[in-house]
């Protein structure tokens, strides 16, 4: 059969399964625009490159399959790096297809010409100029494949005008992958695995790590067999987050520079770390030669890079987090018939850190009804007036950790942020993607009102593909974070993060944007506004709830500092020091 | 380019089989600058089998970050092996070409060095000699630090290439990443 270049790129995304890409047509890709008219794959018209980008992690985050973004050469090429930056970081499933000028072309400073593979090496997996239609087939299914195993991550294809326009013959679709230097081993070793059943049966004050790669291996379920079977309690961090429920008895909720006092204290004071597909982020670690200095170290991911990068494992497994916990399991049960030893005292000292050192904040009673506004307030009304099935996509900033810690995530894949990368802008693009994926699902996005500036227009987007989204605005009129960072390490004197409460009036741009929208500055309306927007069902709605300036999120470890500095609360009494 | 091996302990030799295509090459460097490490020397060839090339990258690192970076390295889809070689136990060399002055009066002289060091003379002209040196990068760096005396005109080497060493090679010296 014969095709053109495009035709053929298109047939393979179906051949691939592409339910959906999300894109903007220009010049070079315009001859892969024109076959879409006849695919059954469902093409979203952002409004920004970068919104294309973020709505394909959204939907990757949300659903496990990949994301597809379709956008032109150039400027639209480079509009999609900090996507692909981003979702190489956080490890998200993606395949970027840009357009490229002529193959005849290339390295003349033509018009819209970028060496887009150049410039996307180092943030991908892995990126292919192609250039002969005949490849087209192949490359795009090693693409998908590349994606989508081992530690899963952005691919890029670049495709030169010509090579779409070009014809090719339809042969068959590629039967086999063959990719002689790139064969991830899924499989942990068997012997490290008996080490690691050893270790933990040895262990008195164990806690397991869980890092992202548990929600990319699907691995939520393997990891609660491991904990409930070992009673051993469990931190899930902030790319981690449902990946174990946070109701339940064993979940220590978050570590971390912003983590919860008994998260960050009980790996301070473990003598066993089981990493689970968790790197050691230094906004998980604090400075490093202070971290968990009494701990021995499992470390179990498929990125052989990642075992001793940060810290030195004492039984280092490669593999996919699934299989290797559910052979953990057994050889945990295999192990003296799956005895474990008495941790009472470790699970005792852990209920007193959660009693003393609970998160807090200056709630509002009853009576104040119409005082400041609580980011964490709105928080908790939000997470208790949803279904607790509901997707949380969130931006960059302070609204981010307040939502990772007062929200409870009891579902795997319900929470969707940019963690390694921490994008600002990411939240309304990605609660779009996430939608898209799972329309069942109510999705919320939580939004500064920095990070909302950045890629609000995609609202446009939701309105015009009626995509109902929610968006939370925490309107606290500064670039929060880094207010709080001048506030606390830098005297007070506050540079360039002041932005104003009602400079935009977001109210009106969001209903210019096609969305509902609401405005709320006092805590007796939170409620029945989020009521209100929880029954729009047939366009995005926006809340602008107008927070507090001068919250600050607490605890935290100060950069640099080792975790034993975490300091939990704002009133100097309230400082710990350990 | 001083030929001298500076320390020579930081210096590590990777011989990488990479498929043979476009970018592969740009792709290996691109891990060693984007840490700040300089490549020392490195020689790029294809393999018997045409699919595949051979790099040899002799690297100015410490041996710490010299994992990481080679996990790394392998991540790269095109990289298929990587075989870190102990200097002590492989096989190198090198060929060098140098255009080194050698008036009529220090001719004989340049020439009996040449012949010492097992070298060939390829080109001669009225003030200078063209001379090619096969060998062991030491030889070369010995020979060349001779031939200063005279005066070098010009000095291309090629980067070594390696093999390990065949009978007395211990497996637990070569490592192989995977
Ligand atoms: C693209 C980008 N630019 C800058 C930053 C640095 N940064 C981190 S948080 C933050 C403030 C975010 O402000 P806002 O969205 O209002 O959230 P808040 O902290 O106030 O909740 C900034 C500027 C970033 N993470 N991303
Ligand atoms: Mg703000």
């Amino acid at each position: 059969m014969r095709l053109t270049g495009a035709q053929a790129l298109i047939k393979s995304l179906e051949m691939e399964g592409v339910e959906v890409m999300f894109g903007l047509p220009g010049g070079a890709i315009l001859p892969a625009y024109d076959p879409i008219i006849d695919s059954p794959i469902r093409h979203i018209l952002v409004r920004h490159e970068q919104g294309a980008g973020h709505m394909a992690e959204g939907y990757a985050h949300a659903t496990g399959r990949p994301g597809v973004a379709l956008v032109t050469s150039g400027p639209a090429a480079t509009n999609i790096v900090t996507p692909l930056c981003d979702a190489y970081m956080d490890s998200v499933p993606m395949v970027a297809i840009t357009g490229q000028v002529p193959s005849t072309a290339i390295g003349t400073d033509a018009f819209q010409e970028c060496d887009t593979v150049g410039i996307t090496r180092s943030v991908t997996k892995h990126n292919e100029l192609v250039m002969d239609a005949q490849d087209i087939p192949r490359i795009i299914r090693e693409a998908f494949h590349i994606a989508t195993t081992g530690r899963p991550g952005p691919v890029l294809v670049d495709l030169p005008k010509d090579v779409l326009q070009a014809t090719m013959e339809w042969h068959e679709w590629p039967p086999a992958i063959d990719l002689p230097g790139y064969k991830p081993n899924t499989k942990g070793h068997p012997r490290m695995i008996k080490e690691a059943a050893k270790l933990i049966a040895e262990s008195r004050r164990p806690v397991i790590y869980a890092g992202g790669g548990i929600l990319k291996a699907r691995a939520a379920e393997a990891l609660r067999q491991l904990a409930e079977m070992t009673g051993i309690p469990v931190v899930t961090t902030l790319m981690a987050r449902g990946a174990f429920p946070d109701r339940h008895e064993l979940c220590l909720g978050m570590p971390g520079m912003h983590g919860n006092y008994t998260a960050v204290t009980s790996m301070q004071k473990a003598d066993l770390l089981i990493a689970l597909g968790s790197r050691f982020d230094d906004r998980v670690t604090g400075k490093v030669g202070g971290f968990a200095p009494e701990a021995k170290i499992i470390h179990v991911d498929i990125d052989p890079a990642e075992l001793g990068k940060v810290r030195r494992p004492d039984v280092p497994i490669v593999g996919d987090c699934r299989q290797v916990i559910e052979e953990l399991v057994k050889a945990v049960a295999a192990l003296d018939e799956g005895a474990q030893p008495d941790r009472s005292a470790w699970m005792a000292q852990i209920r007193q850190w959660q009693k003393d050192f609970p998160l807090q904040y200056d709630r509002p009673s009853p009576d104040q009804a119409d005082g400041p506004l609580k980011p964490q307030y709105v928080l908790e009304c939000l997470r208790d007036s949803t279904p607790d099935d509901c997707i949380l996509a969130s931006g960059v900033g302070q609204h981010q950790m307040w939502a990772s810690q007062y929200w409870q995530f009891d579902h795997p894949y319900t929470w969707i942020n940019s963690g390694g990368l921490g994008t600002m802008g990411f939240s309304v693009p990605a609660a779009i993607g996430a939608k898209v994926g799972r329309p069942d699902r109510m999705v919320w996005a939580v939004d500064g009102d920095g990070c909302f500036q950045m890629t609000a227009q995609e609202l446009v987007t939701a309105s015009a593909e009626r995509i109902p989204i929610k968006v939370a605005i925490l309107n606290n009129a500064y670039l929060g974070m880094v207010r709080q960072w001048q506030e606390m390490f830098y005297d007070e004197r506050y540079s360039e993060v002041y932005l104003s409460p009602d400079l935009p009036d977001y109210v009106k741009w969001s209903e210019a944007m096609g969305c509902v929208a609401f405005r709320v500055e006092h805590p007796d309306e939170v409620q029945a506004t989020i009521d209100k927007a929880n029954e729009v069902d047939d366009r995005p709605v926006v809340i602008e709830f107008r927070t507090d300036s001068s919250e600050k999120v607490f605890p935290m470890v100060p950069a640099g500092l080792s975790n034993d500095d975490i300091v939990v609360g704002p009133t100097p009494g309230r400082e710990v020091r350990q | 380019m001083s030929a001298l091996v500076g320390s020579a302990n930081r210096h590590h030799t990777l011989v990488v089989l990479v498929e043979n295509k476009a970018g592969v090459l740009a792709r290996v460097a691109g891990l060693f600058a984007r840490r700040g490490f300089n490549i020392y020397s490195l020689a790029v060839a294809p393999t018997d089998d045409e699919r595949f090339s051979r790099l040899t990258v002799v690297v100015d690192v410490e041996s710490a970050p010299l994992e990481q970076i080679t996990k790394q390295l392998f991540k790269l889809i095109n990289v298929v092996k990587i075989t870190e070689l102990d200097q002590a136990e492989s096989v190198e060399r090198e060929l060098m070409l140098m255009t080194v002055r050698a008036d009529a009066g220090r001719r004989s002289e340049v020439i009996e060095l040449v012949n010492v060091f097992g070298g060939k003379i390829v080109d001669v002209g009225h003030e200078a000699l063209t001379i090619t040196l096969a060998g062991k990068p030491r030889n070369l760096d010995d020979f060349e630090e001779l031939m200063r005396a005279f005066g070098i005109v010009e000095l291309q080497r090629t980067g070594r290439v390696a093999l390990p060493q065949l009978d007395r090679r211990a497996p637990a010296q070569i490592r192989k990443v995977s």
